[in-house]
């Protein structure tokens, strides 16, 4: 059950940090409709989350799925590193999205046909937010790279700064063998063809180059995590902490 | 399958410019059968965003079946200036009104 419960909050975590990070955009989008696609995309995370959460809580026995998302330190969260990347500009922000976005599509897929009947449900209502999501950051990514020189430069900049964070997306350790060996979970690295096939599509339309493959971070499935998780978590978690008990 | 998934709408992309963006009127049709209403407007660079954008604003709680989106300039409007010589002249008739007629049951939108 220990194994389930950790594989399960890899997912949680990443969609729940993601969410978290998107969130920030909220009152200061570029534009308002903008503003309003950026937290919607962040609510959908967060349901996703929430979900996951709950399935974790269940197995977990004893927490809940706040005390799980508020009562983690920063060495128990398992989100991919890639999620807890700040936003910067709008472009990086798109580009962090986009590349998030093909992999979340592509492993909520295979996700769907998992023999645990939870994980398959919340892969299948996934699909439908997450291929509305990839619609709208891969049209912004065409729109910016294939845009002023401005424009261009800049989310060129942006995939070059975030690109060793992708590495992440198809690692295997241990625990995803044993999921996958038990068609619980997902096979990360049968993901990789089909994300370089829409991430090298997109990236053509878009008219920028895609990054050589040198160095990748690593370290999240272990809960090792880059300076910037700690301090989001101080402020998402700072309220349920010093009022326990606080209610809406 | 996935490809030409995002694919998809990509004729409808504008190039990034520094031009400001559009207004959009956007039209939501509630139900399969209904006439699609007028609910707002949006700021949009192209068809593709306007779309999203009237998404994102006015269907987030399951309002609608159908959007679309026209650009606000090419809505031909009355002016209020017309207002005397358009609509004034039909209120003494209240035989253009379809008054005298039973409804029939069950029909709802008519």
């Amino acid at each position: 059950m220990q194994d389930l419960l950790k594989y399960t909050l890899r997912i949680a975590d990443t969609s729940l940090i993601l969410g978290q990070r998107l969130s920030e955009w909220c009152s200061k989008g570029p534009t308002l409709e903008e503003d309003i696609a950026l937290s919607n995309i962040s609510l959908d995370l967060f349901g996703q989350a929430n979900g996951l959460l709950e399935y974790a809580s269940k197995i977990d026995g004893s927490r809940t799925s706040d005390d799980l998302a508020f009562k983690r330190n920063e060495r128990e969260f398992y989100n991919l590193q890639i999620c807890e990347q700040e936003n910067g500009h709008f472009g990086d922000t798109i580009v962090r999205q986009f590349l998030c976005d093909t992999y979340f599509m592509i492993f909520y897929q295979e996700l769907s046909k998992s023999e645990d009947e939870t994980l398959a449900a919340i892969a299948n209502k996934s699909i439908k937010e997450v291929s509305y999501h990839l619609r709208h950051s891969k049209n912004w990514l065409i729109r910016l790279g294939d845009g002023t020189d401005e424009s261009k430069e800049k989310v060129q900049k942006s995939l070059e700064d975030i690109w060793k964070y992708t590495g992440e997306f198809f690692e295997m350790d241990d625990l995803d063998n044993l999921m996958s060996a038990q068609k619980i979970g997902v096979n990360n690295i049968k993901l990789k063809d089909e994300w370089n096939l829409i991430v090298n599509q997109v990236l053509s339309d878009a008219k920028i180059k895609r990054p050589e493959d040198s160095y990748m971070m690593t370290g999240s499935k272990k809960g090792l995590h880059t300076e910037l998780l700690g301090k989001m978590l101080a402020e998402m978690q700072y309220l349920p902490r010093a009022y326990p008990n606080a209610k809406w | 399958m996935l490809l030409k998934h995002i694919q998809k709408n990509k004729n409808n992309l504008a190039k990034m410019t520094k031009d400001k963006s559009t207004v959009w009127e956007v039209f939501i049709q509630s139900k399969n059968g209904l006439a699609h209403k007028h609910f707002g407007n949006v700021h949009a660079e192209d068809k593709e965003m306007a779309l999203q954008n009237a998404r994102d604003l006015y269907t987030r709680r399951n309002e609608g079946s159908c959007i679309w989106v026209v650009r606000s300039e090419h809505i031909v409007s009355s002016v209020p200036e017309d207002e005397a010589s358009f609509f004034d002249p039909s209120n003494d008739k209240v035989y253009r009104h379809p008054t005298f007629y039973k409804m029939p049951e069950g029909a709802k939108y008519i």
